[in-house]
């Protein structure tokens, strides 16, 4: 009799701990899907700046731009045949 | 005591058992409308990049504002700030949601700048909305439009590559549910229920750098001799590979508007009829059908033949010639007069193989395959006109296609837009009779030849001149042309053939020789320039720059 007394308690006192360790990790487990989210929106920024720095170096790095401030600006120009020489292959 | 605390406890588990058990679907359903959730995954657009890497066409994240018309009118003196932002008139926008005010979803205004969407969420208006969409830019402009062509406000492919590809661009977005808290926060995924394909990338064979020199050049020729349109195409002779793809007049795909003439990639989708640069191919069929050699001679005096009743005439009386200088001074009497011993079928078969009459398979929108009639329905005439380009259509692609079988010892390859396309080698005709015709095309950017305005420094350029006059509804117009010069080069071997169309000239000179081959000349220089492209003479360039030391 002693003996299924002494079980029962230990069972109902597992049973409480395992219903605190469900509510403990599901709100572990919400705490890091929130935190997921924040990482995925992190990510989703990082990517939206990147595209925006691709099209912005697209933009300053625009062949036109670069001619315009070649020859404009620093006074380049393209050398000629009797200005070119090969010294190696 | 213990009766009232029994009491208690009964009437709480009664209300337990009955919550639980008897209302638990209702109360189930309530309480997952309230924080249960569907939430699209966006799948982002893949970026289209030049064969070195560089961004072609890339998406970025925008802002658009949308409205429930209904919650936003009670508040209507709060339309005024929100105007302001939006660079419109309060009264326009109020008349506008008082029409729609029946609905719950209108769209104000699409793709803001991102400066802009922060001050309109900063107004906490009741009813205004912010919904992310993606939004294409395209950082080359109007040098690339017609390759790549554009996407619609919904980010579908319209023309071009956007639209041949669209499905490879787009991916599909996914979808899933999630329980979010009362900050709006997704606090768990419940079930995933599409997954969200990404969009792929797409890498061109386009060189950027040599597509922007293609279109500066052209754009310019196409100013100065006040013409209609024009084309030029650059392919990689040993793999096909389309290098620059340029036309006039040209769109700022960014933002398109409704002028579809200047949509339109003419390299692709317009035909013309090519004039003497077709010879080339007549003369290939001469030679492969023994018709011929290089030296044979042809009398082309008095500079005019009568078929059937019309006259094919020369520029001016050349005399004796032999096939080589048919090509150089392209005398239509010569041609015409080797075509015509070749049966209509071989003839026929020889263009064929070069790519004339089927559609290159690129797989372009709007491609066109060009006409090339069947040998059974030529008459004489019709024959000897298609040795010389008349009666005969082709896309400015398709030319490029046709030479690249010459430059590439008799190997046709399927012009290709995207790295790593399928396009094997088809042996089109004997790699012998090619590097004839090749050797015969360089003579004409030499002293007697009419593509002396084609030459590159320091390379040996084969091509071909061409002049063509349009035809009309009325037959062909006298002072109507189109000016042509198709070429490759270095020819020793040979790397790049380039083709330029250049459309109704109106100014004094209309001559291919004059108009398309200085421009096919800078186009080319620059080319083997960009691309490193050693010259032919090179071993003797090495050896004079040794013959001056400390030279310059």
């Amino acid at each position: 009799m002693k003996l299924q007394i002494l079980i029962l308690i230990i069972v109902l006192l597992a049973n409480i701990g395992s219903a605190l360790g469900v509510v403990y990790s599901r709100h572990e487990s919400r705490l890091l899907a929130v935190e997921l989210s924040a990482l995925e929106s992190q990510q989703d920024e990082g990517l939206a700046e990147w595209s925006r720095l691709q099209i912005e170096q697209g933009w300053l790095a625009d062949a036109s731009q670069i001619e315009k401030k070649a020859r404009g600006v620093l006074h380049m120009q393209q050398p000629d045949k009797t200005q070119i020489l090969v010294i190696r292959p | 005591m213990l009766l009232i605390f029994l009491l208690c406890s009964v009437v709480l588990i009664a209300r337990a058992v009955n919550l639980q058990v008897m209302e638990t679907d209702f109360l189930q359903g309530q309480g997952e409308a309230r924080f249960l959730r569907e939430v699209i995954i966006p799948s982002t657009r893949g970026v289209i990049s030049d064969r070195n890497g560089e961004p072609l066409a890339v998406s970025t994240p925008v802002d658009s504002v949308w409205v429930h018309p209904g919650q936003l009118l009670e508040y209507s003196d709060k339309i005024k700030p929100l105007a302001r932002l939006l660079g419109a008139d309060a009264d326009d926008i109020e008349r506008k949601l008082r029409r729609r005010a029946n609905k719950e979803f209108v769209w104000l205004k699409r793709r803001l700048n991102p400066s802009v969407t922060a001050q309109i969420s900063a107004l906490d208006l009741p009813g205004v909305y912010l919904q992310k969409e993606y939004r294409r830019f395209y950082p080359a402009g109007e040098v690339t439009s017609h390759v790549i062509g554009f996407t619609n406000i919904d980010d579908v492919g319209q023309e071009g590559l956007e639209l041949a590809y669209d499905s490879w661009l787009a991916g599909s977005p996914g979808s899933k549910r999630v329980i979010r808290n009362r900050k709006g926060e997704a606090v768990e995924e419940v079930a995933l229920i599409k997954e969200s394909q990404p969009g792929q990338d797409l890498r061109l064979t386009i060189d950027r750098r040599l597509q922007y020199l293609a279109y500066r050049e052209l754009k310019s020729t196409v100013l100065q001799h006040g013409a209609r349109s024009g084309s030029v195409v650059v392919l990689d002779v040993n793999t096909g590979e389309v290098l620059a793809m340029v036309n006039q007049p040209s769109y700022n795909p960014n933002d398109p508007g409704h002028d579809t003439d200047s949509m339109r990639n003419r390299a692709v989708t317009d035909v013309f009829e090519p004039g003497s640069v077709m010879k080339p191919i007549a003369i290939a069929s001469v030679l492969e059908n023994g018709i011929a050699v290089p030296t044979t001679l042809v009398e082309t005096s008095p500079g005019y033949i009568v078929i059937s009743g019309h006259t094919v005439r020369d520029h001016s009386n050349y005399g004796l010639l032999d096939v080589t200088a048919v090509l150089t001074k392209s005398s239509n009497v010569g041609v015409t007069k080797l075509a015509l011993q070749l049966q209509p079928e071989q003839m026929w078969d020889t263009y064929n193989r070069f790519g004339f009459g089927e559609a290159t398979g690129t797989g372009f929108p709007g491609e066109s395959a060009g006409v090339l009639r069947n040998h059974r329905r030529w008459r004489r005439l019709e024959q000897a006109t298609i040795a010389y380009g008349y009666g005969v259509s082709a896309t400015p692609l398709q030319l490029a296609q046709a030479y690249a079988v010459i430059a590439n010892g008799g190997k046709l390859r399927q012009p290709a837009f995207i790295q790593g396309s399928n396009n094997p080698p088809i042996s089109a005709i004997d790699s012998r009779i090619a590097n004839m015709v090749a050797t015969m095309l360089e003579t004409v950017t030499g002293d007697a030849g009419t593509g002396t305005r084609a030459r590159v420094p320091n390379y040996r350029i084969a091509g071909k001149t061409g002049t063509s006059h349009k035809a009309s509804a009325s037959g062909y117009a006298d002072s109507r042309y189109v000016s042509s010069f198709v070429g490759f080069g270095p020819a020793s071997n040979p790397r790049l053939v380039c083709v330029v169309v250049i459309n109704d000239p109106t100014g004094d000179e209309y001559y291919g020789g004059l108009v398309a081959a200085p421009l096919f000349s800078r186009v080319m220089t620059g080319a083997m320039r960009l691309l490193n492209i050693p010259p032919d003479n090179y071993p003797a360039m090495l050896a004079s720059a040794a013959d001056v030391p400390g030279g310059q």
